[in-house]
């Protein structure tokens, strides 16, 4: 129930950034799709994503709101409606489609297939020592993945690093 | 010998000793940064946001969080007091160079932990010894990777704030 109007009040958030004019007003209103998002998170019993989702969102807001605070971008919406509408209809329709058929194979909400899932959760704790099994599945028996993620956040920070550097040194 | 300096200058605003103090500690200079609240609420509560960040990649194995929510929470602390006190304050913590050479740190050393495994016989093997569950010093190398995380995360996060405020301080000068 909690979660039907969490998710609810996300759509009406995630409408209100897209439709409001002032371009502060739509970053705090994408950050309430955030806030909200981790509330689902905790309702569907998983703190550890609800933190990491509380604290990047609140970093992500921080960063939008010091580049946007000074800022008036125009809003650019005259021009070709017609056909921007008419093609945006036809990708959701699409999209709808497609995943009504990929979600029809899917099992039920709340319902998993505990294939993989049954060998962690009874040797987790003996094989790695790790009580909280989330960390006992992304730094040890899946900790191929985490390099992987650690690199793209590594090559990441380089990346901003080197175009963000200081432009034309003058001496 | 300057990072020195500038961390023993936190030490000393913070306990509230009296010191000459050079440009470089705009402490109490009131042209940068927020207003006089904002400094004096952020003065006492960084220190705590930094705690709560290092207790949360310590404790990755026994409770919710770990290196990557912890790491997000160190840099939240130091984005904090860049907010607060102005850019040049947090600079004098953690230059530019420190930030990308303990993210180079953090980097390899999870690679290093990784390469650990090979003493055992395969790659990400926890070789270590696993000790009693709900101990601070069990779980072998999840706990070494954790903390790794955490470095390279807290940095490299502070290192793109701090060169995306850099970033907006030359173009305003070139405009």
């Amino acid at each position: 129930m909690e979660l039907y109007i969490l998710l609810i009040f996300m759509i009406c958030a995630a409408i209100v950034a897209i439709e409001v004019k002032d371009l502060l007003s739509s970053v705090i209103a994408v950050g309430a799709v955030g806030f909200a998002l981790c509330l689902a998170f905790l309702i569907l019993k998983a703190p550890d994503l609800a933190i990491t989702q509380l604290v990047v969102e609140i970093l992500c807001l921080i960063i939008l709101i010091r580049a946007t605070i000074n800022k008036d971008l125009p809003l650019v919406i005259e021009g070709r409606w017609i056909f921007n509408t008419f093609s945006t209809l036809g990708f959701i329709a699409v999209f709808l489609l497609f995943s009504w058929l990929a979600l029809k194979e899917l099992p039920g909400f709340g319902e998993p297939i505990m294939a993989v899932v049954k060998k962690y959760l009874q040797e987790g704790v003996s094989k790695t020592g790790s009580v909280n099994i989330v960390t006992a599945v992304i730094l040890d028996f899946r900790a191929y993945d985490t390099l992987g993620e650690a690199t793209v956040l590594f090559t990441a920070v380089i990346g901003i690093m080197a175009i963000l550097r200081r432009p034309g040194r003058k001496k | 010998m300057r990072q020195i300096e500038a961390f023993e200058g936190t030490h000393e605003i913070a306990s509230g000793a009296s010191r000459p103090r050079n440009d470089i500690y705009m402490i109490d200079n009131p042209k940068t940064g927020m207003t006089l609240i904002v400094k004096t609420i952020t003065r006492l509560t960084v220190g705590l946001i930094m705690l709560f960040g290092i207790y949360i990649i310590l404790h990755g194995h026994l409770s919710p969080g770990g290196g990557f929510a912890g790491g997000v929470i160190v840099a939240l602390s130091f984005v904090h007091l860049m907010l607060a006190f102005g850019k040049d304050v947090a600079a004098a913590r953690i230059s530019k160079n420190m930030a990308s050479n303990l993210e180079s740190i953090g980097a390899m050393m999870f690679l290093f932990v990784a390469l650990l495994g090979f003493l055992g016989g395969s790659f990400f093997l926890n070789v270590l010894n696993k000790g009693n569950p709900f101990n601070l010093f069990s779980a072998g190398t999840i706990l070494l990777s954790n903390i790794s995380i955490g470095i390279k995360v807290g940095v490299g996060l502070f290192a793109i704030f701090l060169a995306l405020v850099i970033l907006e301080k030359s173009s305003k000068k070139e405009l």
